[in-house]
């Protein structure tokens, strides 16, 4: 009797953001090339991953990629949801599978959700900011949407590495914080360098006159973060780990409210 | 007249930062900044010592109040918190659950 059960190709990559590797197994070589092309700068040949996600490709549905996330964890098992992918990660096994059509865009948000997981059990955080290094130190660029971080991150000199122009990747290191480079973009549609630099400083963008810095009670400034840091998980525990982050974050680094017109002088005050 | 008992919320994670009380909800994530009198409350919610108490020894000598007047406030301001799901709120002592301390960390 002849065999009936053909062995499927598995692909692969691996996706190291953060310093935090991620395989990626598919069966389908186009979803493969689309990836390499999206995560270009960011691949690894790590053959230690953190995670290992199985990728099972569906018929693209009407789904609404801006629906609701609902991201929640049951006896160790962390289930993703959103109009336009399923996913389900065990971190004791470091395995899970994500259910998507082929597309780029599904997969980049289940990343990133394992990161604000991954970071927030290490005091971490992945933030709605532009963020750059200029001379061996991050500056982070924090706002709501129009707030300036694409504009910042346009003007930005020669001598300044762009690390994202809408999320930053923040990670507790020894007494501070470094802040990588992601492949996560905004408006500016660059993917940032994939590099890395301890963090000097934490800016709240306006828009004004003039190019000022002033700097922010801790109060204040820790509201302000938690209102930019990406949060998803609907965990008691881990909501209350990312509070402490913040709190922590503010009282290490320097947070000022950064005020500038839109031209390229506003660099000279970033040093 | 009972006494009532207030006691902190262990599902809450609690700060002070440069003398301000900052809580956040574990269950939706909602923030709050307490005021000086209900960070006097909240630190003081150990689930043993009743609120006239609490208001007598803590409160009163913070702020120039009638105790009765204080007392008063304090038992809506202690209700609020509650509603918020602050504080817990009981006419019996409040066994300790795992906050004993006024910050959670």
């Amino acid at each position: 009797m002849p065999e009936l059960i053909a062995e499927v190709e598995r692909l692969s990559l691996v996706i190291e953001v953060g310093g935090m590797p991620v395989r990626v197994n598919t069966s389908d070589p186009g979803f493969l090339g689309m990836l390499q092309n999206r995560y270009t700068g960011f691949l690894s040949d790590s053959g230690q991953p953190e995670i290992e996600f199985d990728v099972d490709l569906v018929p693209p549905n009407s789904a609404n990629p801006d629906a609701d996330v609902h991201v929640s964890q049951r006896l160790g098992l962390w289930c993703l949801t959103r109009g336009d992918f399923r996913a389900e990660w065990e971190p004791a096994a470091g395995r899970g599978w994500i259910r998507q059509s082929a597309n780029p865009y599904s997969i980049d948000s289940v990343l990133r959700i394992v990161h604000t997981l991954v970071l927030a059990r290490q005091g971490g955080f992945l933030l709605h900011s532009a963020s750059a290094i200029r001379d061996g130190k991050a500056f982070l660029f924090a706002g709501v949407s129009g707030a300036g971080k694409t504009t910042i991150s346009r003007l930005a000199p020669p001598d300044a590495t762009l690390l994202t122009d809408e999320i930053s990747y923040v990670r507790r290191q020894d007494s501070g914080y470094v802040a990588f480079g992601t492949p996560f973009t905004g408006e500016l549609a660059k993917v940032g360098e994939n590099v890395s630099a301890p963090v000097a400083a934490l800016y709240l963008l306006a828009q004004g006159p003039e190019n000022r810095i002033d700097p922010i009670p801790h109060p204040e400034a820790a509201r302000s973060l938690l209102a930019n840091v990406l949060f998803f998980a609907e965990d008691e525990d881990l909501v209350q780990l990312a509070f402490h982050s913040a709190l922590e974050f503010v009282s290490r680094v320097p947070v000022s409210r950064l005020t500038f017109v839109p031209d390229a002088r506003v660099w000279e005050l970033i040093r | 007249m009972s006494r009532l008992y207030v006691a902190r919320n262990p599902r809450v994670a609690a700060r002070s930062l440069d003398g301000e009380m900052m809580i956040m909800s574990g269950r939706d994530s909602t923030l709050f900044t307490l005021n000086r009198t209900a960070t006097i409350l909240w630190q003081a919610a150990d689930g043993a010592t009743p609120l006239d108490e609490i208001v007598e020894h803590k409160i009163c000598p913070e702020f120039d109040v009638e105790p009765a007047v204080a007392l008063h406030d304090a038992e809506a301001l202690a209700r609020e918190l509650a509603g918020h799901e602050i504080l817990q709120v009981s006419e019996q002592p409040i066994p300790p659950r795992n906050a004993p301390s006024g910050e959670s960390r």
